[in-house]
Order: C-alpha cells, then sequence, then structure tokens
C-alpha cells in the first residue's frame, strides 16, 4: 500500500505530462481543421518537401550517430583501463558542460564558427583563408555530435566497466591477439551500451530543430523544423501532429531494437 | 512587429501550458493586497490579462500601472502571430488585451474573436495620429477593433564598408538581392509572408497576391536566391549586421535606432545604413485588441488607454525604439530623433507600400507549401 502511494506522483505526472500529451497528438493527427477523422496529415509525409527533409534528418542523425560511436568507443575504453576513480572523475569532467543550457551550448558554436567567428579569427590570424563553417550540413552534423556525445560515452563506457578483466584475460591466455580479443570479446559483450548509445543519439537528433536553425541559419530544412514550422508558424496542429506520429515509428522501431538487444537494460546511461 | 528573442523552448512551454489547460504568467506580487483592496472599492475585477510580442513593452510600464489602477497584471510574451492565433482561438487561456499585427487582426476580426471596443473609455484616443487610424482601416475597415501601438516598414540594412569591399554598389531595390556578387552576404527574413514579400514586390507584384502564377514565380525566385543567402533569420538580422557578418540584411525600420546606437558606441569602422526599396515594401502596425471571450474587458479598455498616454507611449517608444503612431509622445522626443528618417520615415514616402491582408486559410496554405518547397531545396 504505502508503495503504491509513493508511485503516485510519478504516476501523476505521467498522465499529466506524457500520456495526455500523447493521446492529443494522436488525436489531432487523426483529424482535419473542423474535427472529422483523417490520415491525411500522417500521409503528407510523402510529400516531396516532406520525403526530402525527413531524408535529409535521416542521413545526418545517422551520420552523427557513427561519429557519435567513433568518438566514443575509443574514449570508452581509456575511461574504463584507467580504473574507477581516475574514470569517473574524467566522466564528471564530461559531464560538466551539460549543466549548462543546450541552447547556450549551441549558440556558442556560432560564436566559434562564423564568418567573424573565433575560428576564422585564428585563420586569419596565421594569414590561412577563411572557411565557410556555419549554415553547412556540417556544422549541423557538428552541433549534433557535440550535443549529444555524452549520450553515446557513458552507456558505452557503463557496459564495458562491467566487463571482467578477467574474461579478457583469458583470451589472452588462449592466444588471442589484440584485434581479436577486440573483435571476440570487447565488442560482443558491449553490444547492448552501443545499441542504447545509437538510440539516444540517433533519436533526438533525427528530430532537433535546434540545432538546425541556429547552425544551418534555417537554409536546411529537417524534419524536426518542418513539424516545429507547423505549429509555430503554420498555425497547423494537425499536420504538425500527423509528421510527429510518422516520426515516433522511427521512435517506436529504436525501442524495439533496444528491447532485443540490451534486455536486461546493462546499456543504460546513469 | 518583431523585436523578440529567440527561444523554441518558450513556445514548448506556451504550449504545455494550453496542453493541461493552465495557463500561469508572470504574475507581479508587488502590493498585492493592497491593490485588492483598491480595487473591490472601485468595484470591478482585479486582473488583467495581457498577451503581447517578447520585449514588446517597457516593463515599468506595467508597474505604473499596476499601481496607479491596482489591477494586477499578468503579461505573457509570444513570438510570432501565428503562434498566438490558435491560443486565443482555443480559448483554454482567456486574454483580455492582445496586441498582434495587421494581417492577424484581420483574421481575428473574420473569424469573430475580437470584441468592438468601447472608445469612450478610452479617453486618449485622439493621442493617436488620424494617419493611421485611416492606414489600420485596411484590416480594420471602421475602427472598432483596434487602436494602433507600433508600426514600421521593412527594408534593406548594408555595410557601406562591406559593400565598397565587394564592389558593388549600394542597394536601392530589392532586385539588388538577387545580385550575385553578394553571394553568402544576404541576410533574409525567415517568415513566409515577409520573404514572399520581397519575392513578389521584386516583380512589381501585390504582396497579396493570390495568384498562382504569381506565387510560383515568386517562389522560383526565392528558390533561385537561396544560394546567395548566408542565413534565414529574424531577430539575429540586427546581431549579425552590427557584428559584420553580413553584408546586407532584410529588417524592420523599428530595429534602426537600437543599431545606430550600438555602432556608435561600438566605435565600429563601417556604418550600417537603412533604405526603403524603390518597389515598395511591407508598412506593419501592430495594434491592441480585445478579444471577444475577454473577462476583464474593462480593464483592458484601461489598459489600452493607459499605453496611448503621451508619457508612456514615450517610455515604450524608448524602450522597444519601434515607431509610435502616438502623436502626443512624437512631440516629446528630441527634435533629431523627429527627424530621424529611418526611425520615422515620411508617410508621403510610402508610396508604393502596402499592408499585409488575410487571404484566408486556404490561401495561407498554400503560401506555406511553397515556402517549404524553398527551405528544402
Amino acid at each position: 500500500m504505502s508503495k503504491k502511494l509513493l508511485a503516485a506522483p510519478y504516476l501523476i505526472w505521467m498522465a499529466g505530462f506524457i500520456v495526455i500529451p500523447l493521446a492529443l497528438i494522436v488525436y489531432y493527427g487523426l483529424t482535419d481543421r473542423n474535427g472529422a477523422f483523417t490520415v491525411a496529415n500522417v500521409m503528407s509525409i510523402a510529400a516531396p518537401e516532406h520525403i526530402k527533409a525527413l531524408r535529409l534528418s535521416l542521413g545526418l542523425s545517422l551520420a552523427s550517430t557513427v561519429v557519435c560511436l567513433l568518438l566514443a568507443y575509443p574514449l570508452a575504453m581509456i575511461l574504463r583501463n584507467r580504473g574507477i576513480g581516475r574514470g569517473s572523475f574524467i566522466v564528471f569532467i564530461f559531464i560538466l558542460p551539460m549543466w549548462m543550457n543546450f541552447l547556450l551550448r549551441t549558440m556558442a558554436w556560432q560564436t566559434l564558427l562564423e564568418k567573424n567567428g573565433v575560428i576564422n579569427g585564428l585563420l586569419s590570424f596565421l594569414h590561412l583563408p577563411g572557411q565557410n563553417l556555419i549554415n553547412t550540413s556540417g556544422a549541423i552534423i557538428l552541433g549534433m555530435v557535440y550535443n549529444f556525445l555524452p549520450f553515446m560515452v557513458l552507456p558505452v563506457y557503463n557496459v564495458l566497466c562491467k566487463i571482467d578483466d578477467d574474461t579478457i584475460n583469458a583470451a589472452r591466455d588462449l592466444g588471442a591477439n589484440g584485434l581479436q580479443t577486440f573483435l571476440r570479446v570487447w565488442l560482443p559483450l558491449s553490444v547492448p551500451g552501443i545499441i542504447s548509445g545509437i538510440t539516444m543519439v540517433f533519436v533526438p537528433a533525427l528530430t532537433t530543430f535546434v540545432i538546425s536553425n541556429l547552425l544551418g541559419g534555417s537554409k536546411i530544412l529537417l524534419i524536426g523544423n518542418v513539424i516545429e514550422q507547423e505549429f509555430t508558424r503554420g498555425s497547423n496542429w494537425h499536420l504538425g501532429s500527423g509528421l510527429s506520429l510518422v516520426l515516433m515509428i522511427f521512435i517506436l522501431i529504436s525501442m524495439a531494437v533496444i528491447a532485443k538487444y540490451d534486455k536486461n537494460g546493462e546499456g543504460s546511461a546513469f | 512587429m518583431k523585436k523578440r528573442f529567440f527561444a523554441g523552448g518558450l513556445t514548448i512551454m506556451v504550449m504545455a501550458a494550453v496542453l493541461v489547460g493552465c495557463g500561469g504568467g508572470a504574475a507581479d506580487p508587488v502590493g498585492e493586497g493592497e491593490k485588492e483592496n483598491k480595487s473591490a472599492e472601485a468595484g470591478g475585477s482585479d486582473e488583467l490579462y495581457v498577451y503581447n510580442w517578447g520585449e514588446y513593452i517597457d516593463e515599468d510600464v506595467i508597474t505604473q500601472f499596476e499601481e496607479e489602477t491596482g489591477i494586477r497584471v499578468i503579461y505573457d510574451p509570444f513570438e510570432t502571430n501565428e503562434e498566438m492565433y490558435p491560443i486565443i482561438e482555443a480559448g483554454a487561456v482567456t486574454y483580455d488585451a492582445v496586441c498582434p499585427s495587421d494581417y492577424m487582426i484581420q483574421k481575428m476580426i473574420e473569424n469573430d474573436l475580437l470584441a468592438e471596443i468601447n472608445f469612450d473609455n478610452i479617453s486618449n484616443k485622439d493621442q493617436i495620429d488620424p494617419a493611421y487610424m485611416e492606414m489600420s482601416k485596411a484590416f480594420d475597415p471602421e475602427n472598432k477593433f483596434s487602436v494602433p501601438y507600433c508600426w514600421g516598414t521593412v527594408g534593406i540594412l548594408y555595410n557601406t564598408k562591406r559593400l565598397e569591399e565587394l564592389g558593388v554598389e549600394p542597394p536601392a531595390k530589392w532586385a539588388d538581392l538577387w545580385d550575385e556578387r553578394l553571394s553568402g552576404e544576404i541576410l533574409m527574413q525567415d517568415s513566409v509572408r515577409d520573404a514572399f514579400m520581397v519575392a513578389l514586390k521584386k516583380d512589381g507584384f501585390s504582396m497579396n497576391s493570390e495568384d498562382e502564377g504569381e506565387l510560383r514565380q515568386a517562389k522560383d525566385a526565392l528558390i533561385s536566391q537561396k544560394p546567395l543567402v548566408q542565413a534565414y533569420v529574424i531577430d539575429q538580422v540586427r546581431d549579425k549586421m552590427i557584428g559584420g557578418e553580413a553584408a546586407v540584411g532584410v529588417i524592420y525600420s523599428g530595429e534602426m535606432l537600437y543599431i545606430q546606437e550600438e555602432v556608435a558606441s561600438l566605435g565600429l569602422d563601417y556604418t550600417l545604413e537603412y533604405v526603403l526599396p524603390e518597389e515598395g515594401t511591407n508598412l506593419w502596425l501592430d495594434c491592441w485588441v480585445i478579444p471577444k471571450n475577454a473577462k476583464n474587458k474593462e480593464n483592458a479598455e484601461k489598459w489600452i488607454d493607459f499605453l496611448c498616454r503621451p508619457e508612456i507611449a514615450k517610455a515604450n517608444f524608448e524602450y522597444i525604439t519601434y515607431p509610435t503612431p502616438n502623436r502626443g509622445a512624437f512631440e516629446l522626443l528630441d527634435e533629431d530623433l523627429q527627424n530621424n528618417k529611418s526611425v520615422f520615415p515620411d508617410i508621403d514616402s510610402l508610396v508604393n507600400c502596402e499592408v499585409f491582408r488575410y487571404l484566408g486559410d486556404e490561401v495561407d496554405s498554400v503560401y506555406n507549401d511553397l515556402w517549404k518547397e524553398v527551405k528544402s531545396n
């Protein structure tokens, strides 16, 4: 009884801020302006400009997920091998910037990448030609990697920490070289962390609109931007909700993947 | 019209507030009890829900109003007309005084969302220059629903030094924004109607065009311009131009005073000039209106009357720096300011200018779809 009582605040929270908004999205997504049932909002994902935006979003978020993984895995290996004390201090340093607001950190990249920004200032000081960095796909990928990298590092680091040194030593004793140990032991055992990291980077990257607005100069339209525009400028909540439902399918797919590979919740981030 | 801070999160917060059906606001806690007493004596309600553009009022004015009338002001900002509209329409939060722009007021009138203002309660209405009441007939034909608050134009801001370096003469018309030499040096407005206004006016069409051929032509023009555009931005035009990021930018005239002061105080080695394109431009007007479902209509009228007071309008002008239609306030300003043509252009010079009109939901969605094509290209 008392345990149930303790769960009450969360249940209220969940009902108010998860279930009801979700139900509203489904309602708006499946009705038109007159309140009649329609699937047109969802099907409008097939419109050329929406498909283009979706494809671009998928491309950019895949690219940033791959970059995150390539950066995070070696880092997590290094941290693990440093032992718990020093490793966790570095992890602490690593997540420290996350205490700052996400918007501010992204705007800071604007200042760095701008035409008269810090990086181009340094380049011109060294008499090197200025680079056009901001308002490109590259800048958006950079922003995504920068913002979501900790979400990749932490689950991978956690899962690596759980691999017993004895397992590694056994592999070496039995004659496996470094590469073989990595491919046959490290990698298979860390799959839950990798999968969890991939979804935690991929899903927010797929749906972001702030990063593409700030670092893409609104020249690059991602599916997240389309939805945001429908809500804030188009005054068409129905279409925005319909497209959100389509995005939810991708999120459900990635959750299904997690459930398949990470049965024990080993790869959880924190 | 467009002085607002960038906050994606704000939109989400506002939406969340609506979704769960509770509209909180930044209530002013100062001396609440005392005020309640005062207005209880007066026999009216003591609350006023105000919905206005972000950074579109001198906050001291709100405090002053509260102290004077004993009415507690609950003040919420919005970022775009389009974001404000569904919130008023849904009525989950009932605002008493709202400050939308021209075409949106027309839409609200047509959809029967506005209450007629009782001008007997607006004793300062004569302070509003009749020229602007005339202007607002474009969207409020009988001047029954709205009281002008700020107005202005949209034009081109350019960096004299940067243009010299590029060997480009200063722009005089919208078509100059299609000059290939300005590649990567152009800042465009990131909103449907403003962007299409530029393209439509360039080809001599009305910015309220409903003709599909004209709109397609404008869309193609915007697509062909896109490679030259550095970024589509709204408020950031101001800071990016001050920072010397781009050579030309499309901007709301109200930012000029701030820009001129900033350039002077930073001691920059370039100057920024504002030009009204000769093809004509958008003449906009933001007005106070009272939604039909307002619960405190009389308080809203007091509020509007208060804002029409010359000293108050002057304080607001000094804070927001957008031209005021209040002639009393205008007369209180320094002569330098009165003669600053980039802040207060002569009304006669605005020959080809138009006021945005609401074109109906269908045409609106045509604009939106075409704009999406531009953006996704």
